[in-house]
């Protein structure tokens, strides 16, 4: 491997990981602040203790994510120099606006909610949780409009003078409808991702309490509050999903070709759901299952008269327009990350349909079965979210910006113009040194993670401690210590 | 003065506000096993210790991380070329500092979930290297920019050992150690009170001789191979600020006035490293005409204007919060305010 596929390999593997954390902080901080909420509002101590049972695992969450964010940032000038140096007029300004606008909230006020407890008054308390909520989306804004940039670049323009990307209207780039889409459909998916969670675990702990006080009042609310939040967003997932589709078959037509292991431009083709295939591109792909309809639908809402244009053909324009290349993104993985993102919605979906229908009128579920399908559920939006980031980066490639169809046709940089300079064996060091590191930081997330999951809410959280008066000389301990 | 030096001056001051505050973390992390060793030899005491030392910095230290997000991104906006030439170039020792700073962030974070001795053992060493990896690595960086890098014709740089392993690169390492060390050692002193805040205080009394010389030694190399008339300023200031925080600490007085007298110690060092840079951001040592200045470096105007607005609106906002939140733990702690653990036991399944 060459330092660009060492390099690639590094990225892929550190923002994957990144990610997998991440989307469950977004979710589960807005679903803490509606569990404190129901607890300042009604008084009632279940959901006291539920706030601090998922608060916990919320913040050994929120530590590795912010541990690891740390080297996304670094590491586009690290080992994506030439990129940096050619988008960094237009990319580092949402960059930085996310430092300012977004992380130092959240950040901070974590602290504060942390510590806080006794310390500030309820409603204070309480709003500390709610800023880290909006903190932490607004963050995802502004790195997805980052991010939507190289999928779509707009409010820019390519000078020859400089040599890259400058900026010609910050509002037309946080306005990007590739960026609104994605944004959207990321935050769905990031809701999905912990409202599971929370249904997941308090059905694991509702079957294993059976019919006892705690499951009345803890369980079964918070895997109902849990199951209601993760079908609202899987529907928002579908409808933002489809809008984002229909961009991209304009965008990136490449990208969704691809998706589709559709060879050669067609008049209303066949959705695939099954493709055989021995070798990674169109000589020898075999369709085994496909359904009508379905595509022309994606691409263009209508259900005939759609003409989508093929991976072979599309390649020949590409040559054409931007000199001799391979522009083809990798066709396996395009095609079974994208078919994984949505099928694994399966999961949450079935399982917050049946644990609904088992809870109904008060009912406390405690078949056995209902745990395991609980276990099983858990990791498929993580698993979702990933494919999801695989499927929209790997089906870019091999641009690192791609040219946007209606904007300046100058303005695109391909995956090799971007990578640093290195040698293969100084980013062969960076990737085993966070490979391992991430690796031995995964496992004690894991373990921390199912252990505190397994100990479940803690019995002397039942009750909050009064606030302490400020300037008060007795020497309380801390509400709160490491 | 045009946008260009508007956000050199910009960047300086996310940096002070990055080794101003991450630096008294990166100290009370650097020291906190001393404050375990220096209890009276009984294990519970010593990890109260400890604990009263982290706690300090409990509830504000990730926070003040987000300067160094905040300055990196800024960097990234306004002076791409320098982001991408510094970063790349100055691959390996970066490497190092992410490790420290994942490392550490962990570390801090998970120390208390488990109430294991053998746990906090691990933690221990992991907020020990995270602390001290940065400390010394940050000094060594911004000593061998000022010194100049081999910045070519493509604003590349092929890195040699000798560029950021020199007699001035170590120096500055070991400044901005013992500086983080001693600014830490005074900001445990102003936030805790009993056998901790004595603890403190002795560990910044024993620092202030190696740490003056260390810190004079740098300033002075610095200002006699990279100074100007200008620069002596921020030299003056910081032996001023310095022999005042020495003052405050030897006769026991005012704790918050030599945390102060450190803060802008620290903050004067960032200042005349930069204002010695200017208007260089990166110094070619292959050829003066290659180096990467605050023109060559620069974004458009556009972006410089749109990133202004942001920063004048948003720095003051966030500088709000965040003072509001030191006023919110203004309460100084002692051992005695530490609770029991509050992590769950090493083993132990669902009851």
């Amino acid at each position: 491997m060459d330092a660009l596929d060492v390099s690639r390999w590094q990225f892929g593997i550190t923002t994957v990981y990144h990610f997998i954390l991440v989307p469950l902080t977004i979710g589960l901080a807005p679903l803490l602040a509606v569990m404190q909420t129901i607890w300042v509002v009604t008084g009632n101590p279940a959901w006291y203790r539920l706030t601090k049972f998922f608060g916990k695992l919320f913040l050994i969450n929120f530590a590795l994510g912010v541990a690891t964010g740390i080297v996304q940032e670094f590491q586009f000038g690290m080992n994506w120099s030439e990129y940096s140096r050619f988008v960094g007029d237009v990319f580092g300004a949402p960059l930085a606006l996310e430092g300012l606008a977004a992380f130092f909230f959240e950040s901070t006020f974590i602290g504060l909610w942390i510590f806080g407890w006794t310390k500030l008054p309820r409603l204070v308390h309480l709003a500390c949780i709610w800023i880290v909520a909006f903190g932490v989306n607004a963050s995802a804004f502004f790195i997805i409009s980052a991010n939507s940039f190289m999928q779509h670049p707009v409010g820019a323009h390519y000078n020859p003078e400089t040599g890259r990307a400058e900026l010609t209207s910050i509002w037309e780039l946080l306005t990007n409808n590739t960026g609104i889409a994605a944004f959207t459909h990321t935050v769905g998916g990031a809701i999905l991702t912990a409202a599971t969670f929370v249904a997941a675990i308090s059905a694991w702990w509702m079957v294993r309490s059976g019919n006892t006080e705690e499951s009345r009042t803890m369980f079964r609310p918070a895997a109902m509050l849990g199951c209601a939040v993760a079908l609202v967003a899987a529907a928002s997932l579908g409808l933002t999903g489809d809008f984002q589709g229909k961009l991209m078959f304009v965008q990136q037509p490449m990208k969704m070709a691809s998706a589709e292991s559709l060879c050669h431009t067609e008049t209303d083709p066949d959705f695939s759901v099954l493709t055989i295939g021995t070798h990674n591109n169109c000589d020898s792909v075999t369709h085994v299952i496909e359904v009508p309809y379905v595509l022309p639908f994606l691409a263009e809402s209508k259900f005939e008269g759609v003409r989508l244009e093929g991976v072979q053909d599309l390649q020949k324009e590409y040559v054409a327009k931007y000199g001799p290349g391979d522009y083809r993104p990798n066709l396996f993985v395009t095609y079974w990350s994208f078919r994984m993102m949505i099928g694994l919605l399966a999961f949450p979906g079935l399982f917050a349909l049946t644990t609904l229908w088992l809870t109904r009128k008060g009912r406390i579920p405690t078949q056995r079965w209902l745990s395991i399908f609980a276990l099983v559920t858990l990791p498929m939006p993580f698993l979702a979210n990933s494919a999801g980031w695989v499927f929209t980066e790997m089906g870019r490639q091999p641009w690192v910006v791609a040219a946007n169809p209606t904007g300046d046709p100058n303005l695109h940089l391909t995956i090799r113009q971007g990578v640093s300079a290195h040698s293969a064996g100084t980013v062969w060091i960076s990737l085993i040194t966070f490979t391992a590191l991430y690796a031995l930081l995964a496992a004690i997330w894991f373990w921390l993670i199912r252990r505190y999951t397994l100990e479940g809410p803690l019995e002397h959280d039942a009750e909050p401690a009064p606030p302490t008066p400020p300037g008060s000389d007795d020497v309380a301990p801390l509400s709160f210590a490491y | 003065m045009t946008l260009q030096h508007l956000w050199f001056i910009i960047l300086a001051a996310l940096f002070v506000g990055f080794f101003v505050l991450e630096g008294f973390d990166f100290g009370v992390g650097m020291l906190m096993e001393f404050f375990g060793r220096a209890a009276d030899g009984a294990e519970e005491t010593a990890e109260q210790h400890r604990r009263a030392a982290l706690n300090t910095i409990g509830p504000v230290w990730d926070g003040n991380e987000v300067w160094i997000i905040t300055a990196g991104a800024a960097m990234f906006a306004a002076f791409p070329g320098m982001y991408a030439t510094l970063f790349s170039g100055l691959y390996l020792p970066l490497l190092a500092i992410l490790v420290g700073m994942i490392v550490r962030v962990c570390a801090i974070e998970w120390r208390g979930k488990i109430d294991d001795p053998q746990w906090r053992r691990w933690a221990d060493i992991g907020i020990a290297m995270g602390s001290w990896l940065p400390a010394v690595l940050w000094g060594v960086a911004f000593a061998s920019i000022l010194r100049g890098l081999p910045v070519d014709a493509h604003h590349q740089i092929q890195l040699s050992a000798g560029d950021v392993l020199n007699p001035y690169s170590l120096l500055g390492g070991i400044a901005t150690a013992g500086l983080f060390a001693f600014h830490g050692a005074v900001f445990v002193t102003l936030k805790t009170e009993g056998a901790v805040h004595d603890d403190a205080r002795r560990f910044a009394t024993r620092l202030t001789v190696p740490v003056t010389v260390i810190v004079a030694a740098f300033g002075i190399w610095t200002q006699m191979a990279y100074g100007n008339d200008v620069t002596w300023i921020a030299l003056g200031v910081a032996v001023v600020a310095q022999l005042s925080a020495v003052r405050l600490v030897w006769t026991r007085r005012a704790d918050g006035w030599a945390f102060a007298a450190t803060a802008v110690v620290v903050a004067a060092v960032v200042v005349l490293l930069f204002s010695c840079l200017y208007p260089n951001l990166i110094p070619s040592t292959l050829n003066p005409a290659w180096s990467l200045t605050i023109h060559n470096a620069s974004s458009s105007p556009y972006t410089l204007k749109v990133m202004t607005w942001a920063a004048l609106l948003l720095t003051p906002l966030v500088m709000c919060y965040q003072g509001w939140t030191y006023w919110v733990f203004r309460q100084r702690i002692s051992a005695a305010h530490i609770p029991a653990s509050i992590g769950l036991s090493r083993n132990g399944g669902p009851h």
